[in-house]
């Protein structure tokens, strides 16, 4: 899904409200987008007193003469609190963990999702600042085993199985799952 | 009388041992996540979701409020040994609490914030049981254009009158409302806002959203200020049991606090912050030794706490007589009920009475057990607070992608989970609430339902609105409550400016 008010943000710099400024202009374009969307409804052959543009236009309108709002904030300072603006994030442990996260959503289709988790896992923890991959790939991989049996099993949701569930699956239960 | 007779049956409902165990899980669950930093209540219930589909609706929702009440008795724990509020209701606790650990009186305000959250749960309990069949008697005369009015109360309320900028809140409640339309129109059958993604033709669920912001988002943003700074958990000191003179200054305050957050609880408006904050204030105002207040007071723990679960108990009276969810938790339980089926709103009360008495007698019981969990077995929940941030972190990660991925197996699902996080990291460090969109995803198809029906019903009329009594009066208030706080501020300044001329000459 196409996000305008995720993408832009980077770094808010002192002094000026730049990240206010993105968030506001991607309200606007959020809400431009969903005006040009609604548009592309169809209106029903079916009668109906509103149909079904009504409310999605009503709720693009809202969010436009926000994002003016916003707009009109932002150009006069912007609006994050003092304290969060001089706060410089931490770039290297939000890379670590965006990393974890596309190596996971890559990954947990082909390999299965204990893999993949490990692998997150032990980026995430990385990203916290733990200096010892070994001792969390483990903790991570009885961590992935008890969600996949425990939690999964229990709630009847089905995760994608990959090598290593189906093999311990097979040893545990001496079949092998097609 | 009718409403006792009910909450008997109900008893007898929440007293098998089935109900009973997943009461006990419900709550030891709910202390444990409202302990551990970075976990709540409503990312919990979110996960949790899918056991919908597995148990009958009692059991679910027996379990879901263990889960809604422990996290308010976990969370305080958290605020006075860790002094890092896991939830904006609990701030006002870290305040005085903290401060009592740092002297050596953690028992204390351990104590006095489990018995108060006791008192204030069972009250509010109470509260529950007799408000709720008098709300419903009053809600039976509601039609849809009534309602539509109050789903717009409880937009403006929930969004521009809490948090710190109207602006703000709304353009976040459109941003849920935008998501919750999105897929196919019930009524007519046509795709909306689905960008030709086939995956989206169902709407976008409500756990991805929930967990995306509230998980993913969560530890972002703690990430990026994380730094390797340790936090302090001061260690366990003083006796649990709390002097005279401690339950002497105690009491007094639980009760107010219950007065306080009930109330406003129960209000469309909602939210815990407004009452505990108001808590705080009253203690300072009536104490009768206002200098301890910032080095830690024990009033000042004993009021808000007692407000805080007092408004947890309020919240479930406008969800469960009318539908109307006024925070994030109470939304995704609304998510649930919208799972099995059934439609809370005053007929719940007739067609599910005894999903609905079974759940009021199950928080009694469930109150019961959190004072045991907290107080006796405080120790488990203090050894908690030490899971390393790095381990909670990754594992809290890991459980919100098997409870995305689990769902439908999508990779779609996963990057919508990681790029909610990211929006709900931005929204975090530019000051956004985030309860308003799911709120609004939430609550906005609802809206909109009413809508149409109350268009229907007028034949095209739209100023019937304005003409029905209840709905017009809802509409006044809900304009109220969006101009009114500004009103006020301006009426303020200018009697400070008068103030000021008067001093002056």
């Amino acid at each position: 899904m196409p996000d305008p008010t995720g993408d832009p943000v980077v770094a808010p710099r002192g002094g000026f409200a730049v990240g206010e400024l993105c968030i506001a202009l991607g309200a606007i374009i959020l809400a431009a987008v969903m005006v040009w969307q609604v548009f592309e409804i169809p209106v029903s052959p079916l009668y109906a007193q509103v149909g079904p543009t009504v409310m999605p236009f009503f709720a693009a309108l809202g969010l436009g003469a926000l994002g003016v709002l916003l707009l009109l904030s932002a150009v006069r300072g912007g609006w994050q609190p003092e304290e969060e603006r001089e706060a410089r994030p931490d770039w290297q442990a939000l890379a670590w963990i965006i990393a974890g996260l596309v190596l996971n959503v890559a990954l947990i289709g082909p390999l299965g999702f204990t893999i993949a988790s490990v692998i997150l896992y032990v980026c995430v923890a990385r990203g916290f600042g733990s200096r010892n991959p070994l001792r969390d790939a483990g903790i991570g991989l009885a961590f992935a085993l008890i969600a996949y049996f425990g939690f999964a099993k229990t709630l009847g949701i089905n995760i994608g199985a990959g090598l290593l569930e189906n093999w311990l699956e097979s040893i545990v239960f001496g079949v092998v799952p097609s | 009388m009718n409403a006792f007779d009910q909450l008997l049956h109900g008893f007898a409902v929440a007293l098998t041992p089935v109900n009973l165990m997943w009461c006990l899980v419900g709550t030891t669950l709910g202390t444990a996540i409202g302990v551990l930093p970075g976990l709540g209540p409503a990312l919990t219930i979110a996960l949790l979701l899918p056991i919908t589909f597995k148990v009958d609706p009692a059991a679910a929702f027996i379990l879901f409020a263990g889960i809604y009440y422990g996290a308010m008795y976990g969370g305080s724990t958290t605020s006075i040994l860790l002094n890092t509020p896991g939830e904006s209701a609990t701030i006002v606790t870290a305040l005085e609490g903290n401060k009592m650990a740092r002297n050596g009186r953690a028992g204390a305000a351990l104590a006095t914030s489990a018995i108060g959250s006791f008192v204030a749960g069972t009250i509010g309990t109470l509260g529950i049981t007799f408000l709720a069949p008098v709300v419903v008697d009053w809600a039976l005369r509601f039609g849809p254009a009534d309602y539509f009015a109050l789903m717009i109360l409880a937009f403006v309320t929930v969004s521009a009158v809490l948090g710190s900028s109207a602006t703000r809140g709304l353009a976040t409640l459109f941003l849920g409302i935008f998501l919750g339309l999105i897929g196919v129109d019930l009524q007519t059958g046509q795709a909306r806002f689905t960008f030709g993604v086939p995956e989206l033709l169902d709407g976008i669920n409500v756990i991805i959203v929930a967990v995306g912001l509230f998980a993913v988002g969560e530890t972002l943003y703690v990430a990026s200020r994380y730094r390797s700074g340790v936090d302090e958990i001061i260690p366990l000191k003083g006796s649990l049991w709390m002097t005279r003179e401690e339950w002497g200054r105690s009491w007094k305050p639980w009760l107010r606090g219950t007065a306080l957050g009930f109330p406003i609880g129960a209000m469309p408006a909602g939210g815990a912050e407004i009452p505990t904050f108001l808590s705080y204030y009253v203690e300072k105002k009536l104490s009768r030794k206002p200098e301890e207040f910032g080095h830690g007071a024990i009033e000042g723990v004993a009021g808000p706490e007692a407000a805080n679960n007092a408004s947890a108990a309020g919240v479930l009276v406008p969800m469960l007589t009318l539908g109307l969810p006024t925070s994030a938790t109470a939304a995704i339980m609304l998510s649930a009920f919208q799972s099995y089926g059934i439609n809370p709103g005053p007929l719940l009360f007739e067609s599910q009475a005894t999903l609905v008495w079974g759940l009021i007698a199950s928080l009694f019981i469930g109150n019961v057990m959190l004072l045991v969990l907290n107080l006796p077995m405080i120790a488990i929940w203090v050894k908690m607070l030490r899971i390393p941030a790095p381990q909670l972190y990754a594992g809290i990660l890991v459980f919100a992608t098997i409870g995305t991925y689990g769902i439908t197996q999508s990779p779609v699902d996963l990057i919508l989970l990681y790029v909610i996080g990211g929006l709900g990291y931005l929204m975090r460090r530019y000051d956004f609430p985030t309860a308003p969109v799911i709120i609004g995803m939430i609550l906005g198809p609802l809206a909109e339902q009413n809508f149409r029906q109350a268009m229907t019903i007028s034949a095209g009329d739209w100023t019937v609105f304005f003409t029905r009594p209840i709905s017009a009066t809802i509409l006044v208030l809900a304009l109220l409550a969006l101009a009114g706080p500004r009103l006020f501020g301006l009426w303020q300044t200018m009697r400070l400016k008068n103030q000021a001329l008067a001093g002056d000459s």
